[in-house]
């Protein structure tokens, strides 16, 4: 059994030698009227697309959606950006995702992945973590947690990494 | 030697494999390291560490092609930090599996997570920082045959620490589950303003019976014991415009076990919700109903592990630590209660709102017993026997929960934005396992303020007040005042002193709890340093709770995501 392992390591490890950019796994999550949506079917028209996990009990991943909600509008004009914001609630509270999301008047595609499966496709620890993701869904950039005016850093490498 | 030539010919198979291009795929993963050294504090009731430093760590590792996962996850508690069961001392690796996904199926050998609709027969689940991981170790089947039809199927046995599960009776678990969209499902239906899905779900879990026995005037019985219990649950989802209504209801079979002294009552729950939501404001009704649903595939297990489903508490979930002081946890013999919220976001230029608007929210939350009679003939809940006669809607004398709570939060300018929480709540030390205490009637405000300085770094303050009454035990220890102060460095670094002072309890005014911390981000990696107190306490998450023991020393954690 040990060996067996000891040989998935190796492979692991050559294959990481080897890899390229890791890619956005291909996960069932739902959307706020529970309709199942996989998540290799997220798209941008060409472009790339950010994925922010975010949970309606978590301080900072609040204060990171209610300040790029302000700037949304004219980020979406000015670099074409599109987010998926991918709630973490689960059956405790994620009744309170849309109620939340619309009460905010947030225009993010939002989903809800209520068992925490893309959570742990994409290796994310916690909550907040954002990705940028490259239209063939290559994943292009990622970030842990959220201060005050990471959102600039995130338009600033949306742009760059749109060239 | 052997071992040599065993490593270069893998080293070879996989780089052949390569070449093939069979294993084009990527790897991903993530990290996570949790390190404490704890030293003796009589104050605050932190006892010494015998082996002076713990670590806990995690490694998940996954490998992955456009239809195939591969994966495991390492595990570590050298030894187990503060607040984990000592059973988990060891390493290893507790988790691996395969999935595979070919047309309308998905397949998964190994271990797996799942939930079937609301998880009120099944869950199976993990919450690292309560050290809770019911992994199911099996087979799992989701299959998706029409536009709109999920079926999924499980079979396997759960995770128990470190135990070789395949060598104990612990209950073996089968599963199926069906949803259907009717608006995915019929293509006229696609985008009407009418949404419908319905689920079902069936588990069924085998355990031998082992022998179990009862007194009655002196003559001893042996009580009959089902082998397999089965649970069955349904669901619905019904929306129109901006109004959602969603259901579920479960019923388990006989099941006498340790949970509920081995009675043979019947378990249901039923979880009910209405929401109406439009720009600006929204409300929510939450409603919830259990009557004797632990459900464990083991059955003399007590406590967190081996859960079979999951039953959430519906109060408000809190991440400010004196407002979830008083955490309630759901009573699995019985509880019933109900949850509303009001969300409402006050416009932009008026009086109230400013320049930026104002959130306001307010939530409320009531739970209570269950209505309970004796069965004739027999005491309250007597061991082999029915237990006790339920009337459905009819509240129970034992209150076990209460909170109103509101939020305002507001931005004053670009640089500068505040947060405001009161709660009163009414707590029952029976959450914590302390059944027979008088209630906690709390009081709790909390003010939190955010300046941005030009340059990009910031400066967070917060207060926190918690006043009551109650100072009767370690779980109920009067008055609570906390500051906390945090700089942070353009979001790379970050530099916090906190301290939680206890006063006016029958210790008098000097017990403390501060703290200093530091830490760096950059990209995916956390780094964080922390030196100081931590309050004895109990950490909840989704209504499942654990207890942290008081500590006094060091604390890092280290996370990172590839």
């Amino acid at each position: 059994m040990k060996k067996i392992f000891l040989l998935i390591v190796l492979c692991l490890g050559i294959a990481t030698l080897n890899a390229q950019n890791a890619k956005i796994s291909s996960t069932n999550i739902k959307d706020v009227d529970s309709k199942v949506v996989n998540t290799s079917s997220f798209s941008n028209e060409g472009k790339p697309y950010v994925i922010c996990f975010w949970a309606t009990w978590c301080h900072p991943c609040l204060q990171e959606l209610s300040a790029i909600a302000e700037l949304y509008e004219d980020w979406q004009k000015e670099t074409g950006i599109k987010i998926y914001a991918i709630s973490l609630d689960d059956t405790r509270t994620k009744g309170k995702v849309k109620p939340l999301v619309t009460s905010q008047e947030w225009t993010y595609e939002v989903f809800i992945d209520e068992n925490s499966d893309f959570k742990r496709a994409m290796g994310v620890n916690n909550p907040p973590h954002t990705f940028i993701v490259g239209a063939n869904g290559d994943i292009l950039w990622q970030h842990a947690g959220y201060a005050e005016g990471d959102e600039e850093n995130l338009i600033k490498k949306y742009i760059e990494l749109s060239k | 030697m052997k071992k040599i030539i065993l490593l270069a010919s893998s080293v070879l198979l996989c780089l052949s494999i390569q070449a093939q291009g069979i294993f084009g795929g990527k790897v991903t993963g993530n990290f996570q390291t949790d390190i404490q050294a704890s030293k003796a504090d009589s104050t605050i009731g932190a006892k010494s560490l015998e082996d002076k430093m713990r670590v806990n760590a995690f490694a998940n590792i996954l490998y992955s092609t456009d239809n195939f996962t591969a994966g495991f996850r390492y595990e570590a508690y050298l030894n187990p930090i503060l607040g984990f069961d000592n059973e988990y001392k060891g390493a290893g690796i507790p988790f691996r599996f395969a999935t595979y996904k070919k047309d309308f199926l998905e397949v998964t050998v190994g271990n797996y997570y799942e939930q079937f609709g609301n998880g009120l027969v099944f869950r199976s689940y993990e919450e690292r920082n309560l050290g809770l991981d019911n992994a199911m170790d099996g087979l799992r089947i989701v299959a998706k045959p029409l536009n709109g039809l999920i079926i999924k199927g499980v079979v396997g046995k759960q995770r128990y620490y470190w135990e070789d599960i395949w060598q104990t009776d612990n209950g073996l678990v089968r599963g199926a589950d069906a949803e259907i969209s009717f608006n995915e499902m019929i293509p006229s239906f696609a985008t009407s303003d009418f949404r419908i899905s319905l689920g079902g779900s069936f588990v069924s879990v085998y355990e031998k019976a082992a022998t179990e026995h009862i007194t009655i005037d002196e003559a001893t019985y042996q009580l009959n014991i089902p082998e397999n219990i089965g649970a069955g649950a349904l669901r619905m989802n019904f929306g129109y415009k901006n109004f959602n209504l969603q259901g579920e209801f479960a019923q388990k079979g006989q099941d006498p076990n340790a949970m509920n002294n081995y009675i043979y009552h019947k378990g249901n729950a039923l979880l009910l919700a209405a929401d109406y939501s439009i720009k600006g404001f929204a409300i929510r009704l939450e409603g919830k109903r259990i009557d004797n649903m632990s459900f464990k595939s083991k059955r003399t297990q007590q406590g967190n592990m081996l859960n079979i489903n999951y039953l959430p508490a519906i109060t408000k979930q809190h991440s400010y630590s004196l407002m979830s002081m008083y955490s309630y946890a759901t009573q699995l013999e019985g509880e019933m209660g109900f949850q509303a919220d009001v969300m409402y976001k006050i416009k932009k230029g008026t009086f109230l709102g400013g320049k930026y608007g104002t959130d306001v929210k307010l939530n409320y939350s009531y739970v209570s017993s269950i209505d309970k009679s004796a069965i004739e003939g027999y005491e309250l809940n007597e061991k082999g026997t029915l237990g006790y006669e339920s009337s459905f809607f009819k509240k129970g004398d034992e209150k076990y929960f209460q909170e109103i709570n509101l939020e305002i939060s507001k931005k004053f300018s670009p640089s500068y934005k505040m947060n405001f929480m009161y709660a009163y709540q009414e707590f029952n030390p029976i959450a914590y396992g302390h059944p027979g205490n008088p209630l906690i009637y709390a009081h709790i405000f909390v003010a939190e303020g955010i300046y941005r300085f030009a340059s990009r770094n910031s400066l967070k303050g917060e207060l926190q007040w918690l006043t009551t009454k109650q100072d009767y035990d370690e779980f109920a220890k009067g008055d609570w005042l906390q500051l906390a102060a945090e700089y942070n460095l353009k979001g790379r670094y970050f530099f916090a002193l906190s301290d939680q002072w206890n006063y006016g309890t029958e210790q008098g005014d000097k017990v403390h709890y501060y703290s200093i911390a530091a830490g760096c981000t950059i990209n995916t990696t956390r780094v964080q340093i922390s030196y100081g107190k931590q309050r004895q306490g109990i950490l909840c998450i989704g209504g499942v709770c654990r207890e942290v023991p008081a500590s006094n020393g060091l604390f890092m954690t280290i996370t990172s995501s590839f």
